[in-house]
Parts: structure tokens; C-alpha cells; sequence
């Protein structure tokens, strides 16, 4: 009876089951690496003054998480423990690389205005982070949803900062100027284009994030 | 008074526990203690402070200490646009053309804040808190007078949500919240706060020859980088022909120049540095301090040397921008000062310091004290935490358990 049940379960664990689900929509709110966990907030204040280099940057954090989660994941049980941080970062920089030279190859303005945050993505603390608290322990598949997710939590407060930090600063949205199109006259807002106004925004949303989803100190 | 008090009594139970209006009962409160002393204050009996000094009162005299310095500047700003557009101009007039351009910026301030005050009051059923009494008549005298208004209202809902509402509320605040809205605008509108904008001229107004709306510390600042200039020659130089000796020291003190709306004249700074050091609202250790720190600071630099700015004379600081103003009515917030005795003067004594610093050696910024005092505002804590725990050591040489 027992091998039955074992067997129906094993059945349901489908590749979308809520379990599954779950590991992409938690991080979009309740465990959102900027907003809760407070990871990687120096890119998203520095990339964030226009929301192309913002969606690149998200975009390129995703895949990286996600790529090096499965990775690691597949290499979890082989890796000794010692010295896995420096195995770990080896397998990020392969993935950072390659976006890098792609963005450079496809998207030369958008890779110039990164600057040095695409590099950074190395040592961004979410995507280490998934990696030792995820990737090391579970596997591929669902590693690899947990990436994912991470990558869109994180690119969700990024867009809505840079939608904000844009449409104040410069009166624009991805480039397109919105209040000259509906011809009203709009002076930018200098401190949306400072890192300090970045800070501020993000503690707004912060603030509304958990006025409505509570929070509990500790 | 006796109709007044009751219609009150009369629309207090809607706003009561199971009234009406029960959401809104600390707006009712707000009004009815505005208007009356409440009959809550400490019994007869027991030991308590008995003082007729709330909080409203307290807020109110420091408005009543800005009033010297308000009217002064609702005047300075009509006799500096007549003196802009080369016209001489019956007094009447210059306070005409001065209250046109200064009221609607009170009002403007007074409304938007008080709105975020009310909605968050409300929200988070608190009382509605008299510090924006102050705030909001500080707010107008840190502006230019050509400000546009809707910059003025942004900067205050700006203010009072995240200088003061994000942290708590009347007395949680870290930052003051008058300079925050000044360094929002500073940072977010340079524009119209920055360069020569400090004399009020319309749009398509004349100027007299050989006007210039250069600040004293822009043209210190000028001379700075200039081999050989002196800055107090060329102070003196400047306006000739249409405003001779506008930047005579003794008019920097008694301030007929332009400026921020009520920050100009050191004298009404001084005045009512009078009216908060008399009633004890205002740390009088503070102010000193702060005017000690900058003047100190000045001497040590005309000590060093460099260039003409550095080789200004120590006192041209004191009456040059907003240094009175600041050290009086910006610096002396009991909130967002350090609370200890001898932290005060550490407190004031460096605001006084990094003024002159900044002014000096920092092109990007011409006035100090805003940035000076804010900057102090995040430190007066941990001043506070060090001269606590050097009590406690002392006090704990000399225990002999």
C-alpha cells in the first residue's frame, strides 16, 4: 500500500505542480530578494535611471541565476564542501561572460551604460545567495524555476523603479518622451536621477510592500 | 468665544468612540485644542509639571520669534525688485510687491503640508501634530522669492512624508524637515534655487544697468579662483551705480540684499534668536556655537590661506547667506539636535565648521549651512551616545563599590 501511495505522488509532482509554482511566484512578493531580502540593492540603484538598461540588466540577472542554479545543481553532490564558494563563483563568471559578450555583441550602447554592473552580476548577492541556499541542496529543475523566479523578483522592482526614476526624471518612458507627446510642458525631477532619489523610491515601495503584506520584526 | 466653544461641545460626540464621524476625531481635536486650552492638563495634585506650555505653544512662539524675520523679508523682497528694475519705490509699494510674492508661497506651504499631515493623522489615528506650525512657516523662509509654487508644494508633501511621517511623526524625525524640503528642491529643481534667482523679477521686467543678481558667497566664491582678487574689495565694489554698498558688511548684517525670503538680515535672526533664547525654547548653547564654530573655522583658514575666498575675514561668514538663520531657527530644532548638554555644543560648533568648509572648498555648493546642518542632524545621535558614555565612565571612577 505504501509503494502505491509513494507512486501517486511521485505522479502528481508534475513539472508545474504548486510546489513548483510557488518557487517562481514567492519571490515576485513575499520573498522578493530586493524588497525583503535586501539583496542587490547597489545595482538597482545604479542601473535604474532609464528602464532600457534596467530590463538588460534584470534580464541578464535572470538568466545567470537561473543558468549557474542548474549548473551547480547538477554538479551539487560532487562539489566538496571546502571549497565550493570558489566553484560556485568560477561557474557564475562562465555565465556573467557570456552575457557580457553578448550584450557587447548585440546591444553596445545598452552594455556601455551598464558600465561595470554587468561584471558585478558575479558577485551579486542574489545570485550567490540562490546558489548556496537553493541550487547546493535541491534539484535541477526546480533550481532552475528558483532562478527564474529570483530573476523576476528581482527584475520586478528594478522596472518599477526605473519606470518611476524615468517618468520623473526625464519625462520619458524606454526613451519615449510622454509628457512632450501629449504636449505638456514637464521639468525633470533632478533628484530622480540621483542614486540618493533611487533609495528613497525604494523605500516607498518597500513601505507600501509591507503596509500590505504586514511585517513582523525578525 | 462662548458661541465658539459650544458649537465644539456640541459636535463632539459625532467624532466620540461609536460617533459619526469617529474617523476623523483627532482632526476635531486638533481644531478645538487650536482654539482653546484643553481641560486635560496635569490634576492639582501630585507631583507634576504644571505648565500652561504644550506643545501648540511652544511651536507657536517659535513662530512668533520667525515674524521679525518674515516681515523684514516680505518687505527686502519688493525693495530688491525695485532696486533690480532701477525704479525708486514708496515703501507701501515695496510691501505690495513683497506680500504678492510671499503669502501665496506661506499658503501654498501651510496647505500641502497640512493636507499630508491630516491624511496621515487619520491613517494612522494619531493626534494631528503641531510641528507643522513651525515647519511650514520655516519652509517659505528658506525659498526664493520667485519660486515657482507648485515646486513649494511638492517639496513640503515631499518633506513631511519622508523627513517625518516615514520615521514617526512630530519628534521621531532624524532630519529637519523645513531643510529637507530646501535640499529636495536643491537636488531636484536646482534650476530655480540655485545661481541668481535669490531677487524677485517678472517675466519680461527691465533691469537697471549694470545689474547683476550675483550672491556675496557666488562672488566669493568667484574670487576664489581668481589669482590676486580680494573679496572684500570686490564686495564693496559691487552694485555700483544702481545699489552702491549693497555688500558693505554692515549691510550684509542688517540684510537689504537678496536672498532666501527671511534669511538675509542677521540682524531679525538675531532678533529672534532674542525672543527663543528669553522664553527657553531655543538652545542658546547651540546658537553660540554654531556662530563660534563658523567663525573659528574662518580664522583658522585666513591662518592657512590659499586663495582670496580662504582669505576672507573670519566675520564676513556670519552675516554672508543663511548662516543666521540656520544657526538660530534650523539648528536649535530640539527634535533633530543633540540632546545633551555638552553634545550641543559639539553639535553646534561643527555645523558652524563644515559651513565654512563647504562654502570654501566646495564649488558645487555655495551655501553650506543647509547641507551642514543636515549633515549634523544624522550625527547628533551618536554625539549624544559619546557624551553619555563618558558620563557613565566618569561616574563610574569615582563609585567605589
Amino acid at each position: 500500500m505504501a509503494e502505491v501511495a509513494e507512486q501517486v505522488e511521485k505522479k502528481s509532482e508534475g513539472l508545474f505542480s504548486k510546489k513548483n509554482r510557488k518557487l517562481i511566484s514567492h519571490p515576485l512578493d513575499l520573498e522578493n530578494p530586493v524588497t525583503v531580502q535586501v539583496l542587490g540593492i547597489c545595482s538597482a540603484l545604479a542601473v535604474t535611471t532609464q528602464m532600457k538598461p534596467a530590463f538588460v540588466m534584470s534580464l541578464g540577472l535572470t538568466i545567470v541565476t537561473a543558468s549557474s542554479n542548474v549548473v551547480i545543481s547538477m554538479m551539487r553532490n560532487t562539489i566538496p564542501s571546502r571549497i565550493r564558494i570558489i566553484v560556485q563563483l568560477a561557474v557564475v563568471s562562465l555565465w556573467v561572460i557570456l552575457v557580457d559578450q553578448i550584450l557587447k555583441a548585440y546591444v553596445y550602447d545598452v552594455s556601455k551604460q551598464l558600465s561595470v554592473f554587468v561584471g558585478l552580476i558575479i558577485t551579486n548577492c542574489i545570485v550567490m545567495g540562490r546558489l548556496e541556499a537553493y541550487a547546493m541542496s535541491n534539484k535541477p529543475w526546480p533550481s532552475f524555476l528558483d532562478g527564474i523566479g529570483n530573476g523576476i523578483g528581482y527584475g520586478l522592482i528594478l522596472m518599477t523603479l526605473a519606470f518611476v526614476r524615468e517618468l520623473f526624471g526625464s519625462g520619458a518612458v524606454f526613451g519615449f518622451k510622454v509628457f512632450e507627446a501629449v504636449s505638456l510642458p514637464y521639468q525633470g525631477n533632478g533628484l530622480m536621477l540621483l542614486p540618493a532619489g533611487a533609495c528613497i523610491l525604494l523605500g516607498i515601495i518597500i513601505w507600501v510592500q509591507r503596509s500590505i503584506n504586514g511585517y513582523r520584526e525578525g | 468665544m462662548k458661541f465658539l466653544r459650544d458649537a465644539l461641545d456640541k459636535a463632539k460626540h459625532n467624532f466620540e468612540k461609536g460617533g459619526k464621524y469617529n474617523k476623523f476625531f483627532y482632526l476635531f481635536e486638533a481644531i478645538d485644542t487650536f482654539m482653546f486650552t484643553p481641560n486635560t492638563t496635569a490634576s492639582e495634585k501630585g507631583v507634576q509639571v504644571r505648565d500652561a506650555v504644550d506643545l501648540k505653544r511652544l511651536m507657536m512662539t517659535v513662530v512668533i520669534a520667525m515674524i521679525p524675520c518674515l516681515v523684514f523679508g516680505i518687505y527686502n523682497v519688493g525693495h530688491q525688485h525695485f532696486l533690480a528694475i532701477g525704479q525708486s519705490a514708496p515703501l507701501g509699494d515695496k510691501i505690495m510687491i513683497g506680500l504678492w510674492q510671499v503669502l501665496p508661497i506661506i499658503i501654498v506651504s501651510y496647505t500641502a503640508g497640512g493636507l499630508a499631515e491630516v491624511v496621515f493623522a487619520i491613517v494612522r489615528k494619531h493626534p494631528i501634530n503641531e510641528g507643522f506650525l513651525v515647519t511650514g512657516m520655516l519652509i517659505p523662509l528658506v525659498m526664493p522669492p520667485g519660486i515657482p509654487l507648485w515646486q513649494v508644494a511638492v517639496a513640503t508633501i515631499f518633506a513631511v512624508v519622508i523627513a517625518k511621517e516615514a520615521f514617526g511623526g512630530t519628534g521621531m524625525n532624524i532630519l529637519n524637515v523645513a531643510l529637507t524640503a530646501r535640499a529636495f528642491l536643491y537636488f531636484a529643481y536646482p534650476l530655480q534655487i540655485s545661481g541668481e534667482v535669490w531677487t524677485y523679477l517678472p517675466d519680461k521686467a527691465q533691469t537697471v544697468a549694470g545689474y547683476s543678481g550675483a550672491t556675496p558667497l557666488a562672488i566669493a566664491a568667484q574670487a576664489g579662483t581668481t589669482q590676486g582678487a580680494d573679496v572684500v574689495v570686490q564686495l564693496n565694489n559691487f552694485g555700483a551705480g544702481w545699489a552702491d554698498n549693497i555688500y558693505s558688511f554692515s549691510n550684509l548684517f542688517f540684510g537689504f540684499m537678496p536672498g532666501c525670503i527671511g534669511e538675509t538680515s542677521t540682524l531679525m535672526c538675531l532678533l529672534g534668536a532674542l525672543i527663543l533664547i528669553a522664553t527657553g525654547v531655543g538652545s542658546w548653547k547651540i546658537m553660540v556655537s554654531v556662530f563660534g564654530g563658523a567663525y573659528l573655522m574662518g580664522l583658522f583658514l585666513n591662518f592657512v590661506g590659499g586663495n582670496a575666498f580662504v582669505e576672507m575675514p573670519a566675520h564676513y561668514h556670519l552675516v554672508m547667506g543663511g548662516l543666521a538663520f540656520g544657526a538660530v531657527f534650523m539648528a536649535t530644532d530640539p527634535v533633530t539636535a543633540a540632546q545633551t548638554e555638552t553634545g550641543k555644543w559639539f553639535y553646534g560648533f561643527l555645523i558652524g565648521v563644515f559651513t565654512v568648509l563647504i562654502r570654501v572648498f566646495n564649488p558645487a555648493y555655495p551655501e553650506g549651512i543647509m547641507l551642514a546642518i543636515l549633515l549634523m542632524n544624522v550625527f547628533a545621535p551618536l554625539i549624544d551616545y559619546f557624551v553619555v558614555s563618558a558620563n557613565k565612565k566618569r561616574r563610574l571612577q569615582r563609585a567605589t563599590v
